[in-house]
């Protein structure tokens, strides 16, 4: 059962820090599973289990997850770690799976997990499945699956070009990862970094300054968070949409559904550096 | 309740921060060679500009000065990074909202 839930490996890795729990689900071959049931359980059953905030579920957390081993700050990843648990159990409530929960919570805190023989119980491995089943064909997202490697996102790539200017060379295809106009993406980049630059011939962005791959990610991570990222559900599997009519970008997430507006891109104030204005 | 169903009922949750009034911007701008500049727009008008500029230097150790820009109103600008150190100022010295400080940059 394991082994056709279509987790991200990269998952898997991070997670070292979690405890099961609930010692009645030690029967369970999968700790994800657990994870997942837990975050239902913590919501049905209110309070009954507290302080468990590192058993959350991994499946939300995109952005953390994509990013790999991009390595997020540990105090940032905490927090939207929190965050993810609530939305998640959220959209487990509102995919309609309170039913399949609730019969999964008597079977675990009977004690009973995994004997069938007793009457009109369903063992507890069996509604895992069907529960994954069911929501593997409805809400693949949920179930982790994210159709591979379409978000991971490549470390960028920067290269120093002569002493004062450096090569981006894969804003292209992190752009096209990210699903968005790579114009867009650059824009961005000039703004953030306070500088501008032009592409070249094969596409490579050359920004005027030096910058090192790391201040790029920094970068990058904020333009997912205010550009990509559904805040209802961390997907970043959404769409950047102009109103016509109006300047207004919206970003309708391709998951769930929500809609929500961003601000355009401003440069703002940019200081004159380096040769006086030519008057 | 359908599990495939589309519409989102959250659709308006998270974007309360997104459209604020208005942002102190504190950017870092690359000049020649390593060295850096940090400028700060959108400090409230009701704060006298030239005497945080003095402050600022005097902490910071670092030279600055005060540009008027036609449309962003008048902005300090203060040689080395110094953005997390205007942020703390900003608010602790100030008393202004860290929400509405916005650091750029790397
Ligand atoms: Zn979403």
């Amino acid at each position: 059962m394991s082994d056709d839930l279509g987790f991200d490996p990269s998952l898997k890795k991070k997670k070292k820090s979690k405890k099961v729990e609930d010692g009645s689900s030690e029967s369970t071959p999968v700790p994800e599973l657990d994870d997942m049931l837990s975050g239902l359980k913590k919501k049905k059953k209110s309070k009954k289990i507290d302080g468990d905030e590192e058993t959350n579920s991994p499946v939300p957390d995109d952005l953390t997850a994509s990013l790999g081993d991009l390595t997020l700050k540990k105090k940032k990843k905490k927090s939207l770690k929190n965050v993810d648990a609530t939305d998640f159990e959220q959209q487990l409530e509102e995919a309609g799976v309170e039913d399949v929960s609730g019969s999964n919570n008597n079977a675990t805190i009977d004690g009973e997990s995994s004997n069938g023989d007793e009457e009109g119980i369903i063992p507890y491995d069996d509604l895992l499945s069907r529960f994954f089943d069911i929501l593997k064909k409805n809400n693949p997202e949920l179930a982790g699956d994210r159709s591979g490697p379409k978000f991971r996102i490549p470390p960028p790539v920067c290269q120093r070009e002569g002493s004062k200017k450096t090569l981006f060379a894969n804003v292209q295809e992190i752009a096209q990862v990210l699903q968005r106009n790579p114009e867009h993406l650059i824009q961005f980049l000039f703004a953030e970094l306070g500088t501008s630059g032009s592409i070249d011939g094969e596409k490579r962005l050359v920004l005027k300054g030096k910058f090192q791959p790391k201040q790029m990610e920094s970068v990058l991570r904020r333009y997912i968070i205010e550009y990509v990222t559904c805040k209802t559900c961390k997907s970043m599997n959404t769409e950047l949409k102009r109103e016509s009519g109006n300047r207004l970008h919206f970003l309708s997430c391709k998951v769930c559904g929500s809609t929500r507006s961003v601000s355009s891109i401003k440069t703002g104030f940019q200081a004159q550096v380096g040769r006086r204005k030519r008057v | 309740m359908s599990m495939n169903q589309q519409n989102d009922p959250f659709a308006d949750t998270g974007d309360s921060d997104s459209q604020p009034t208005s942002y102190i911007h504190i950017r870092i701008q690359q000049r020649n060679g390593r060295k850096t500049l940090t400028t700060v727009q959108g400090v409230p008008q009701e704060y006298d500009l030239k005497k945080i500029l003095k402050v600022l230097k005097k902490d910071f150790a670092c030279n600055g000065n005060i540009v008027k820009d036609e449309e962003l109103g008048e902005v300090i600008q203060l040689q080395g990074d110094q953005r997390v150190k205007v942020s703390e100022f900003l608010t602790t010295q100030l008393g202004l909202s860290k929400k509405n400080i916005k650091i750029h940059g790397f």
